[in-house]
Order: C-alpha cells, then structure tokens, then sequence
C-alpha cells in the first residue's frame, strides 16, 4: 500500500475502486452517452480515451490529470451528481483546472451527493495507480492505494 | 478571499439562502485559484454557455426554477451560445423525432427560465456575441463573466477584455452577483505570456491548424506569437480578426486557451511588447512540416473511412458577414466552375441570427438559396454531437468541431473542393 497526500478540495472520505484516466478527463464527451441512455452506472462515452471509454465512472474513484473539453464540463458533473451517477471521489494528480473546479464545488453545495475531491497529489500517484487497485480518501487530503 | 460588507451579507444569508448558495460557490471557486477578493463585472452584458433544453440535464431547470423562485434575477442581461435545432437544416424524420421530441423537448421552457433569470434578446443566441449584429461586444479591460470557450478567448485576446475561462453556471452566477473572484486571466500576472511562438511557415497558415497546434502544445497557458502579423498586418481589420476568431477556437478547442497575443497585433501585444512574456518562457518553433505532423495526427473515426460525405458545416464558430458572403461567392463560382447548380454534398453555413438578419434580401442569401445551401444560426456541435449524427459521415473546416464530435476536419480549399465538386 502507497500513501500520498494532496490538497483537499471537497472534504470526506470514502473507499472505492480506482479508474485512472491518464489523459485529460474529457466530462462532456464521457457523460454524455449515458446521460442519453439514462445508464444508471454512468458508462463512459469518450472514444478517444481509452483508459475509461466503456468503463463504469459511478462508484469509482476517478484517478486523473485534470479535466478537459467542453465549458459545459461543470455544469455536467454538477447534473451527474444530481442523479447520483458521480464518481465516488475525485482524485486530481495536478492542481484542479477551473471547469473541474466548477463541477466539484456546483455538485458539493448544490446537490446532496457526495464526491471527495484531493487535488495536486503528483504525477507519481497516477503513475502508480492502476484501474481496480483499492482507493481510501480520508479527511485531510491522504489517499492511500492497494 | 477578503470580501465587502455587502458581499459579506450575501455569503452569511441576509438576502436569502440562494444567494449566499451562489456567493459561497463563487467565493470557494476563487479560493482554489488564490483569489484575495471579487472584483466588479464591468463588462455591460454576461454570455451563458449551456443554450441547449436538453431533456436530461433537468438538474439544471431544477437550479434555474430554485434561483427563479427564491428572487434571484441576473444583475446584468446576457446573450448564449446558438440554438441547437433549426427546421432549415436538414434531417429526416426520425431525427426530428427524436430530437424535438425527446433530445432538446425542454428547449421552450429552458429559454422561459432564461427570459426571466434576464435573456437579452430573441436574437440573442450565438458563440460569437461579439459581432455588431448581435450587441454583446466589450470593451478593453472590461470584466467579464463569460463562458464558452471560443468567446472567452476572442474578447481576451482581440478586444482586451479580461475573462476567466468560467464554466457553464459558474458564469450565471458572476452575473446575478454582478462580481467574480479575481484571479488568473483577469489578474495582469496572469495575462502573462508563458509560451514563444516562433511562425516560420512559407505562407499565411491555416488559422484552424495553427491554432489547433499551438492549443495542443501549451495547453492552458498563454501563448506569444511571432511571425503572424507579418501575413496578418499590424490592423485589426475584418478579415483579421475572421481570422483570429477560428484560430482562437481552435486554440481553445485542441487546448485550453484562454489568451493569447499577437505580436504587434493584438491590443496588450502593441502596448506592451515582448515585456509581456516571462523570462522563463518556453519556445515552440512551428514550420510546414509541424503543421502537416498535427494534421497528420487527427484520428478519423466514422466507421468507414472511405465514406462518401453527407453533410458539410462550415461555421463553428459562427461565420461573421464577411466571412458568410466570403463562402457563398465563393460556392457559387466554384459550381459555376465546375457546371453544376447544386453542391455535391448538402451544406449548411452556420452564422450569427443578427448577421443572417442583416443580409436579408442581399443578392448573396439569394444566391446562396439558388445554389441550395442552407443558411442557419443553429450550433453544429449540438446537432452532431449526438448518437443519432455520430454514424453520418459530416465534413467540417472547423478544428473545435472535429475535437468535440465525429466530424472530419479539412481545410478551406478542400472542403470548397469537395462540395463544389471541383478540383
């Protein structure tokens, strides 16, 4: 088990199973299928990400760079987390970008779900995580993996 | 973040609990990116990003009936991105099916919230407000509270506004508060320039393969470029800053380009020189053989890559005037070119409603209603970025297109090639 440390965000805690995008998390284009379907499990629709494309993101624990795309990027994740199709924390390896931003904090006081969210954890935490290791956030920003 | 009294009332509740909701949101946004306090819109209107009454985002009408019922009303009007149907365009009936009665069923009562919450005008819906036909054009050094992308970087870059690159809510909030936290591209320290561009191309490039390569590269920082207003001139004249609205999409789109200068072109650029660029700025050096590496890399992913294109949309962003008229002219004499009435593949020009508006009656509209193209303020992201579109095999000259949807990408002189049935 590896343990870093980052910038909390959105303070909570939670365990759950990683999926790492080591691409820019594009939030519109991985949404947006399953918004369309109304898929419970939020499968992602992003074919140029292959990381995650057709991979479950409701209940992960969302391992990424930063998010990318659409300006829309905030106000999907905010309506993802509405329905309870967010990620079950977010986990940033670099300091958060402003539509990420925008969807943590829309989702964290504007709806009743909750999304931890650790920012600035370091290139060697998405190096080392791999999807399906075992993901613990605690309260003061620590992540634990494996 | 130091807030005013009266910004101090809203976040603790004094004007009610919506508003405090949409002063802490703002104020946490700002604390994330070392924002000390909120500084004034000066700008006189906002722009919204999310135009669409997409049936499943209902979260955001439950958002918008909450700001609604609890008082809430935009300190300033806004404008939005385009609408995302047109009956000009051309579908079929099933997609007209779906997309009137299931996909944007809610773009009626959407557009209601949006009167009350303080809609501009009708007319009001296009990426690029910024035209004088559409009203919505600031002022160097006006605070923004903007969305969409390919705005945000224009009225950065060519007018000298100052805009954060906001979200999609994020910017409605800025309005109803009529205050942003202060940092980043609104601050001077982060209008600096972090990236040298050096252009040492053999002609004038492609505004949306230049722009794509250099959004691609520097990502979010701010670019200084070299070499373009040697093409371009020193003057911001209407084909320059057509040219500069696509590569600035394009930067925005392939990267994530809030700002950028030009070197003795665009207004901090003429001002203020390369004092503008940090000492440790790192350099791009950018020939014919770096864009033809970037066009390269564009993945193609219709099912067949050899299919025979059904749909060509030029305009994303919106085409100005100019830029419109520019394409009719010159679809028409390619046809008359190549002895044809008709394009050999159905094609939509998308610009502004107050552009199409102002050439009503004009010899090119009938000209372009002649040759059978279709004319239209509709958004093409929206129509192709769906299920029901991403099997069609479209053709597209815009770069943010391509990125965002299954379009396929071509430069000007091929598209105009390939609809015009010409060589």
């Amino acid at each position: 088990m590896k343990e870093f440390r980052g910038r909390v965000i959105v303070k909570g805690t939670c365990t759950a199973t990683a999926l790492v995008s080591h691409e820019g998390f594009n939030t519109l284009a991985s949404y947006q299928t399953s918004f369309l379907t109304g898929d419970k499990k939020a499968t992602c629709s992003d074919q140029n990400n292959p990381d995650i494309y057709k991979k479950p993101m409701a209940g992960a624990a969302l391992c990424l760079p930063q998010t990318i795309g659409s300006t829309t990027g905030g106000m999907i994740l905010y309506t993802a987390s509405d329905y309870g199709r967010q990620p079950a924390c977010m986990l940033f390896s670099k300091p958060i970008d402003s539509i990420g931003a925008a969807g943590v904090l829309l989702s964290d006081i504007w709806t009743d779900a909750k999304m931890p969210t650790i920012d600035s954890l370091g290139d060697d935490f998405l190096s080392y995580v791999k999807t399906g290791m075992t993901i613990t956030v605690k309260e003061d920003g620590t992540v634990l993996v494996g | 973040m130091r807030l005013t009294e009266e910004q101090q009332e809203i976040y603790d509740g004094k004007k009610g609990e919506t508003y405090a909701k949409v002063m802490q949101t703002l104020v946490r946004y700002g604390e994330l990116f070392g924002a000390e306090e909120m500084t004034e819109v000066t700008g006189e209107y906002g722009h919204l990003v999310t135009s669409f009454g997409l049936k499943v985002i209902h979260p955001v009408y439950k958002l918008m009936d909450e700001l609604i019922d609890s008082g809430v009303a935009s300190k300033q009007k806004f404008t939005m991105d385009p609408r995302p149907l047109d009956a000009n365009v051309p579908s079929g009936p099933i997609k007209d099916l779906v997309f009137k009665k299931f996909m944007y069923s809610m773009q009626d009562e959407y557009e209601q919230q949006l009167k009350k919450l303080g809609l501009l005008s009708e007319d009001g819906f296009s990426c690029a407000c910024y035209f004088d036909e559409q009203g919505n054009r600031p002022k160097k050094g006006d605070v923004l509270s903007w969305a969409e992308s390919s705005a945000v970087v224009y009225a950065n870059s060519v007018l000298g506004a100052r805009c954060n690159r906001n979200s999609g809510i994020i910017e409605l909030f800025g309005s109803i508060l009529g205050y942003v936290p202060k940092f980043g591209l609104l601050t001077d320290e982060g209008r600096r320039a972090t990236w040298k561009i050096e252009l040492k191309t053999s002609k004038l490039p492609s505004a949306q393969v230049l722009g794509s390569a250099i959004g691609m590269k520097v990502m979010e920082d701010v670019p200084y470029v070299f070499g373009l207003s040697e093409y371009l001139g020193e003057e911001l004249t209407p084909e320059v800053c057509a040219y500069l609205k696509n590569f600035g999409a394009a930067t925005a789109s392939n990267g994530a380009v809030g700002l950028y200068h030009i070197d003795k072109l665009t207004p901090e650029a003429k001002e203020l020189g390369e004092s503008l660029i940090n000492d440790d700025a790192k350099t791009y050096v950018i020939d014919d053989a770096e864009l033809k590496r970037v066009v390269d890399s564009y993945p193609v992913i219709w099912k067949n890559p050899d299919a025979k294109p059904k749909m060509c949309f030029i305009g994303c962003p919106h085409l100005s005037k100019a830029e419109l008229t520019d394409w009719i002219n010159k679809i028409c004499d390619g046809l008359k070119a190549s002895g044809r009435t008709k394009p050999v593949i159905p094609t939509v020009l998308t610009s502004a409603p107050g552009v199409i508006k102002s050439l009503k009656g004009s010899e090119e509209l009938k000209a372009a209603e002649a040759a059978g193209l279709v004319i239209s303020y509709i958004c093409p992201l929206m129509y192709c970025d769906n299920p029901l579109v991403h099997s069609t095999p479209i053709i597209t000259n815009s770069n943010k297109l391509r990125t965002y949807t299954s379009c396929r990408f071509y430069e000007d002189e091929t598209v105009l090639a390939m609809i015009t049935g010409g060589k």
